[in-house]
């Protein structure tokens, strides 16, 4: 690149780093800061830690969107190849269904997961007339799992779909004529081909997750997501520092499995390609 | 190869048929039969079903209902690819990219559990077979073409599979590396010895590899024999203008003559009234007009090096090629006389 050219191009670099500046930067080290403005100074970062609440609020967050994230990708992968692979009358309108949770906000979920399984839901209504036993479960953690499952699904099964379709179909040829049964072939060709777009998928699931918040608030569950923590902290208690300080936490969680996956992500495509 | 490997197995179409679930009928009953250790090419022009007809041998389609595939004396038309134990060599080479060339050509090995220090020395005689031991530990993305190509063979032969199906394999390389690899896999069949079928639409490679040629059109076995067969006798006008260049003389039969526009030639060998014969460009030569009893004009001029190629017109039905490797001046517009070698005219199926 000849030195001249450096002028223009930080010309128009300038909407952008104004743009990330003002609203990514700015608000971001504001946050940190408010996270040490408490009566506790910046270690109320480290309170979290501390604090029993917090922290089980912290850990269940992270143990749901990691089992959501799985399950999720689980799901799509096996559903994502078979309607990849078969056309049948009703694949279409199947595919917009599955897809169709995207558009819904959490408050709309939540509300879903009620008429499947709260009170008055479906499950029960089928359980008692056939068992005669109660099946509540819309506000416990298997509720809440269902929720993000079902928003989850949408956003794993169209990657996954894309990379399916652009597997090799000589690759699982030739790995069958080496005499290789299906299940060696799924393990040996199939899945290191998925590999890239089952991780980056599976990230985005989990930073989804991690930051739901209509879905938790609907179902008004007892256990509390770190957003939902972090908006009693905010809106009931008035504690800007510790909510502060858990937002920053949630993201850097967030941000750091969004990174590993990534940089695993990336040398499995660079392997790949 | 090796001793515990059985005497090379013969191949056998019964009626093999093949109409895709769309409806499209990509082949027609065909019975072809492959001695073992024989390499047989199937040549045709794009969509004519070579690819159909190897991948119902391999077990990756299933000939329509009556068809049967015969490994040897055993019945394979129900086993499924991974039963058949068939070699297959892809002309997109079909590696897998998420492991090395060792990993690769040791792949059949593996999932047929053969313990890992047989694997390894088997795949060493894989890799010198091939002469791409150096390449062992790179990974697929690292490798030139050709050097896939070899992998690929290395990876096929190396679970010792009873025949060899390759799908154009060279079809996808420059023209160097073709002719080179093509020699190379012409002596890697022979040295193996193993029943080999080959797809091609490139001519000069089905002349060089096959035993046998199986020159297919739509779906229909036109003609199948050896190289020199296909080229000398054609079947018919199809077979003749698909191997190499023909010329085609159409004329009328009497008094032990075959006349044409432009001349006539003695022909014996057949009652009928009309018929057609055929002779190959390098097996006639232009003459002066006296000298011949074919006249026609010098359309076109072509310099190719070692050998000239000369258009005629006014002979026959349409334009007469003609190739020398005299040094003479060829004049475009001049009459010249055709002389044809008359040990090198077939009749033919005019028919196309
Ligand atoms: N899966 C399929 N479904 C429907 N039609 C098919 C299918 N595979 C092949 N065909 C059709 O069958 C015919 C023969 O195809 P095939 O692939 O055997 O040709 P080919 O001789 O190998 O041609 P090429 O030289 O282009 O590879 C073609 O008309 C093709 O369009
Ligand atoms: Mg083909």
């Amino acid at each position: 690149m000849k030195h001249s050219e450096y002028p223009r191009l930080i010309l128009l670099m300038l909407p952008v780093a104004i743009v990330f500046l003002a609203f990514f930067l700015l608000p971001m080290a504001r946050l940190i800061l408010i996270g040490g403005s408490g009566e506790n100074g910046f270690s109320e970062y480290l309170s979290i830690f501390h604090t029993p609440r917090h922290f089980e609020s912290l850990v269940s967050t992270v143990l749901l969107s990691a089992a959501v994230t799985i399950a999720a990708v689980i799901i799509s992968a096996v559903t994502g190849v078979f309607l990849e692979r078969n056309r049948f009358p009703g694949r279409e309108v199947l595919i917009s269904m599955l897809t169709f949770p995207l558009a819904f906000p959490g408050v709309v979920i939540g509300f879903l997961v009620i008429m499947l399984a709260g009170r008055q839901g479906l499950a029960n209504e089928i359980s008692q007339a056939l068992t005669g036993s109660r099946l509540v479960f819309a506000y416990s953690m298997a509720g809440l799992f269902t929720g993000y499952l079902y928003f989850s699904i949408p956003r794993v099964i169209l990657t996954i779909m894309a990379a399916a379709e652009k597997l090799d179909p000589a690759l699982e040829e030739a790995a069958r004529s080496l005499g290789a049964s299906r299940w060696q072939v799924i393990r040996d060709v199939i899945l290191p081909a998925l590999k890239p777009a089952l991780i980056a998928s599976g990230a985005i699931a989990f930073a989804t997750a991690m930051g739901a918040f209509g879905t938790a608030f609907t179902l008004a569950t007892n256990i509390d997501v770190l957003p939902m923590t972090i908006y009693t902290e905010f809106t009931l208690n008035a504690n800007f520092a510790t909510a502060a300080a858990l937002s920053i936490v949630l993201g850097t969680i967030t941000w750091l499995a969004l990174y590993i996956s990534r940089s695993i992500a990336g040398s499995t495509v660079a392997a790949a390609a | 190869m090796t001793s515990d490997q059985e005497v090379s197995t013969s191949i056998r179409l019964e009626a093999c048929a093949k109409t895709f679930d769309d409806g499209t009928r990509a082949l027609e009953p065909i019975d072809l039969e492959i001695a073992g250790g024989e390499t047989v090419v199937l040549l045709g022009p794009s969509g004519c079903g070579k690819t159909t007809t190897l991948r119902i041998i391999a077990g990756l389609e299933a000939p329509d209902p009556g068809g049967r595939v015969l490994f040897g004396s055993d019945d394979v038309t129900p086993l499924p690819i991974e039963s058949r134990n068939v070699g297959m060599v892809f002309q997109s080479y079909a590696l897998f990219p998420n492991m090395t060339v060792r990993e690769n050509v040791a792949y059949g090995l593996m999932v047929r559990n053969v313990p890992k220090p047989e694997r390894a020395v088997r795949v060493g005689e894989m890799l010198a077979m091939m002469h791409i031991e150096e390449l062992a530990d790179r990974r697929i993305d690292q490798l030139s073409g050709g050097q896939r190509q070899r992998v690929a063979l290395a990876r096929a032969i190396a679970v010792r599979p009873r025949v060899l199906l390759l799908d154009e394999p060279l079809t996808a390389l420059d023209a160097s590396l073709r002719e080179r690899l093509r020699i190379e896999i012409n002596d890697l069949l022979r040295s193996l010895g193993i029943t080999a079928v080959y797809v091609t639409h490139d001519q000069g490679e089905a002349m060089a590899i096959g035993d046998r040629i199986v020159v297919m059109r739509k779906g229909v076995v036109a003609q199948i024999g050896s190289p020199k067969d296909i080229y000398y006798r054609p079947a018919n006008a199809f077979v003749a203008d698909f191997i190499g260049t023909s010329n085609r003389l159409t004329g009328h039969l009497s008094n032990g003559a075959l006349s044409f526009q432009g001349g006539s030639i003695p022909w014996q060998r057949s009652e009928a009234a009309e018929l057609t014969v055929m002779f190959r460009p390098q097996d006639a030569e232009i003459v002066a007009p006296t000298e011949a009893q074919i006249a026609g004009r010098i359309a076109n001029v072509y310099f190719l090096g070692d050998r000239t190629k000369i258009i005629l017109e006014a002979i026959g039905q349409g334009p007469i090629v003609v190739e020398t490797t005299a040094q003479a001046d060829f004049v475009i517009g001049s009459n010249v006389g055709l002389k044809i070698n008359p040990d090198r005219i077939f009749e033919i199926d005019g028919e196309t």
